[in-house]
């Protein structure tokens, strides 16, 4: 047994008086808990009678996740689909395109989220904002997996797209009366250039510029320094190592005006002098700005060393988050995630992921669309399927769990190579069905899988029900449908009493036309012939009904108990021309009677 | 261009039903109705997609539907079919039957009218499984087998036929105002339960109807118990067939195996004017009956076997594969469609 990597949490149960001792049961998803009369000796006590059910997982009952787990397996059965054999290049970009249409679904709950505004719901959107933001991570190093050069360029997208206060604060500053007075104007500029956004910046830079007509040799010479920044163009014809020369030229121009100290006069531009040349330091003071440690790793790589390769990440990473995190302040579960990340260490990430969250959703998605990619190599595990199945497995099971949502989990199953069929089975029985159209569904799910035991099962207790209920024609239709002789025969064996009971027959239509499935047993075999007898009687056709009867007693399908009522239905026969047959007939009875 | 977009609405969709549109006016419907099912706390909603009169609209936009309103719905609801205007009636498994009024000014809904239990065994309740009316009366059939007739303004039922079936009765339509038809069992081989019936909307006599094997078939109702024409359409059972009310040369299914079919008749052998995006399948009806003689212009293209005299077209009008879709309604060109992947689907350019 393995160590454990945390404590366990502990829950409290609010209701559950104080002392007593809880009993427990475990169930697919929740354990129950109930309050036991077990007392410590001296102490009062009475039976309590509520049990308690504890979820661990509240986020499958939620109205606007359900359409995260909806849309994402719509997305994850498309993912199976995708061939094999197409080139790896065609594969790349389409397991791209299915990433960032499973982040596409997150952050469309992330909006509708926010939009109900609801203080309990805060939690959720912080953790789906976290989920984004590492899958895009994700995405970025594992699975479009850039070399040195676009690598930076991606990882500032990523930045960017997870710093949305920026724009916010910029329209504020844009819309007020003077832009270039507002208070937090130069916080608006500074962060476009930590961002790498230097359009923006530029064009936020000319309105301080007309503002101060004295010093605009020195906004020019700023202007000039931001344009002429190199950024690397993948699909240029530029080398990295070109690009790198170039870069480098630029770096030694910045700090050439430094040195100058062309900037003295201005503080703010001197920082941004500063800022483009890579100090550290001055990065460092604008910590409320940059925000997290890994906007830092960006903007600093952004202007100290552009063409970082992927496997140098890991040491700058290292780097800044000891930098910019204080010793006081212990790092979170994101930041050992995204660092873990950064180490490409995929599999830390899914481990501190599971733990983290109490929902399988993401690491279950995550490591298939890994798994598709190749990117993980069998990891086996304790219990024998890999990491990527066992995932599944526990999402899918999770899934089993909710009244509605357990028609997705069927897919998940189905992809599930090892053990995906035996938890369908097992877990397919429990579904409740308390309409024929659900029992029809879930009939039909197993018959699709070839599971015959289940088919037989289910179609058992619908039959029942219906025999419960006196539907007696359901009942025969429920067990024709599982081939099931031995009901067939119980059921028809309740029309025959019926029909000794009232004299005739009810559900005439079913019986006339069960065609072939009639020989599923030989009791319904007798029940269809004799109504057919009857029916032939009634249209007076006596010689075929004689024939009938008789062929029915000498095939000997007809149960002992019944002979008596084919004597009596024998005898109006005897008023008609076909007696001899009819005389026949009883001399064979009379016959089998000796023996 | 494909115009169809998924909306998710998490709850899993058993019923869905465009509001009437008056004759008179070519509006395109606006508002539909949905009821869902295997919910612990189920749901009727009124949705609207906007169409008060925008015929302009650029070619690819399409609004999602936007709720108006819902209403609590105590069990699954199995059936739900437009009253009037304001009105819906549905049907529940707990074997309950209510009417439901939109108040389109405030837009709520409240309980206008209700017979809880009116189907049931002795000692439970019985799902109540298909229900069709023509204001005021009400008709609805059971998993107890019984049919059973109410007025929209009275309290009790008009009429009970008990024992109608002693299988459960899938589903009912009116064959003339004063006739109904049932749906229960048919054979070809092998007994199957039939789920969906619908009538022709102009020729009251042709009846077509969907089955658990997925089988399209076309009935004559005056001639005999076997069906026209059998059609392989899905490969699951199908779980609502409907004539196009305007166009009845168009039919559309849909079925447990995810897929939304539109068929069409010509009775020309050139191929049609038009080609939906999508998958396409030319299927030849199979005919187990040849028709009757007779003046042929008379008859339905749907009841001509024979492949030279017609030809039918079928499209699939779903992008991709999705969970079962329950339930489909189709009203000048507009479709909607609900499925069990929580999702309605809404076409609001129907090629008919």
């Amino acid at each position: 047994m393995e160590e454990l990597d945390v404590e366990p949490a502990i829950t409290n149960i609010p209701a559950a008086s104080d002392g007593k001792h809880l009993g427990f049961a475990w169930g697919p998803g929740d354990i129950l808990a109930y309050e036991t009369l077990y007392m410590a000796p001296g102490a009062k006590g009475s039976g309590c009678s509520f049990i308690h059910e504890v979820r661990k997982d509240e986020d499958i009952y939620s109205p606007i996740l359900r359409k995260l787990f909806n849309e994402s397996h719509h997305i994850f059965v498309g993912l199976q689909t995708i061939r094999e054999d197409l080139p790896s290049k065609n594969k790349k970009t389409q397991f791209v395109s299915i990433s960032k249409n499973y982040r596409s679904v997150i952050r469309a709950c992330m909006e509708e989220l926010q939009q109900v505004a609801a203080s309990v719901l805060v939690l959720q959107v912080s953790i789906l904002l976290a989920i984004e933001l590492i899958w895009n991570l994700c995405e970025v190093l594992f699975i479009d997996a850039a070399p040195a050069g676009p690598l930076l360029l991606h990882l500032l997208d990523w930045v960017r797209l997870h710093k949305g206060d920026v724009d916010e604060k910029a329209r504020e500053v844009l819309q007020s009366e003077s832009p270039a007075e507002h208070h937090d104007y130069w916080d608006v500029v500074v962060s476009y250039v930590l961002q790498g956004r230097f359009e923006e910046a530029r064009q936020m830079l000319v309105k301080q510029a007309t503002l101060q007509p004295a010093a605009r040799n020195m906004y020019k010479l700023m202007d000039t320094l931001l344009s002429k920044m190199p950024f690397y163009n993948p699909g240029g014809t530029q080398t990295l190592t070109e690009f790198d020369v170039k870069w480098r030229h630029w770096h030694e121009e910045v700090d050439r005006c430094l040195q100058d100290n062309s900037f003295a006069s201005n503080q703010h531009l001197e920082i941004i002098c500063k800022i483009l040349v890579g100090d550290e330091d001055t990065l460092l003071e604008h910590k409320e700005l940059l925000s997290t440690w890994y906007h830092f790793l960006v903007t600093r790589l952004l202007f100290c060393h552009p063409t970082v390769k992927p496997t140098e990440l890991h040491y700058y990473a290292q780097s800044c988050m000891t930098m910019f995190l204080d010793l006081r302040s212990v790092p979170e579960p994101l930041d050992s995630i995204l660092l873990a990340a950064f180490e490409f260490d995929i599999h830390q990430v899914i481990k501190d992921c599971s733990i983290a969250l109490n929902n399988w959703w993401f690491v279950a998605h995550l490591t298939d669309l890994l798994d598709h990619c190749k990117l993980l190599q069998s990891h086996n595990l304790h219990f024998g399927s890999n990491l990527r199945e066992f995932l599944l497995l526990e999402y899918a099971s999770g899934l089993f769990t909710h009244h509605s949502l357990w028609q997705l989990a069927v897919d998940y199953f189905d992809n599930c190579p090892e053990f995906g069929h035996v938890y369908l089975e097992l877990q397919i029985e429990r579904v409740p069905l308390d309409t024929e159209r659900k029992a029809l569904k879930v009939l039909r799910i197993c018959e699709q899988r070839q599971m015959s035991e289940q088919v037989r099962s289910i179609c058992k207790i619908m039959a029942m029900r219906a025999l419960r209920n006196n539907r007696l024609g359901s009942a025969l239709s429920w067990s024709i449908r599982a081939k099931d002789a031995a009901f067939a025969t119980l059921i028809s064996e309740r029309f025959l009493q019926d029909y000794c009971a009232r004299g005739t027959f009810s559900d005439l239509d079913l019986i006339d036309n069960l065609g072939p499935a009639m020989l599923l047993s030989d009791r319904l075999t007798f029940l269809v012939k004799y109504r057919e007898f009857h029916k032939l009687y009634e249209e007076n056709r006596f010689s075929e009904a004689a024939k009938l009867l008789l062929s029915l007693i000498t095939a000997k399908i007809a149960p002992r108990s019944f002979w008596m009522t084919l004597l009596t239905d024998a005898l109006p026969l005897l008023e008609q021309k076909e007696c001899n047959v009819v005389v026949y007939l009883l001399l064979e009875l009379g016959d089998m009677e000796k023996i | 261009m494909e115009s169809v977009n998924a909306k998710y609405v998490s709850q899993k969709i058993s019923k869905t039903r465009w509001r009437p549109v008056s004759h008179s006016s070519l509006q395109q419907p606006d508002i539909f109705a949905t009821g869902s099912w295997d919910n612990e706390d189920n749901k009727i909603s009124f949705w609207s997609i906007g169409n008060h009169g925008s015929s302009g609209m650029d070619e690819g936009f399409e609004g999602d539907p936007q709720l108006l309103c819902e209403h609590k719905h105590d069990g699954d609801v199995l059936d739900l079919q437009f009253l009037d205007q304001d009105r819906i009636v549905t049907t529940s498994s707990t074997g309950a039957v209510t009417i439901f009024r939109h108040h389109q000014n405030s837009q709520t809904i409240s309980v206008s009218q209700r017979w809880p239990r009116v189907h049931r065994y002795p000692c439970d309740n019985a799902p109540c499984t298909g229900v069709v009316c023509s204001s005021p009366e009400i008709v609805t059939v059971g998993e107890d087998g019984k049919i059973i007739v109410f007025r929209a303004d009275q309290e009790g039922v008009i009429r009970v036929i008990e024992n109608a079936d002693s299988s459960t009765i899938h589903a009912v339509t009116y064959l003339r105002t004063t006739e109904i038809l049932t749906c229960i069992l048919y054979l070809d081989d092998v007994l199957l339960p039939l789920h969906c019936v619908d009538r022709h909307p102009n020729q009251q006599h042709i009846v077509a109807t969907g089955g658990q094997d997925g089988m399209l078939c076309v009935w004559d109702v005056r001639q005999g118990s076997t069906p026209f024409s059998l059609m392989e359409a899905h490969s699951a059972e199908m779980w609502e067939v409907h004539f196009h009310p305007t166009n009845p040369d168009h039919l559309f299914t849909c079925s447990e195996d995810g897929s939304l079919l539109h068929w069409e008749t010509s009775t020309h052998s050139d191929m049609p004017s038009f080609l939906q995006g999508g998958r396409n399948n030319s299927m030849i009806s199979r005919s187990a009956m040849a028709p009757a003689g007779g003046n042929q212009s008379l008859i339905s293209t749907w009841l001509s076997g024979d492949s030279s005299k017609g030809r039918l077209e079928t499209t699939h009008m779903l992008p991709s594969q999705t969970l079962s879709v329950n339930s489909l309604d189709v009203l000048g060109q507009c479709l909607v469609c609900g499925t069990d992947g929580e999702a309605i689907f809404v076409n609001r350019q129907v090629p008919v």
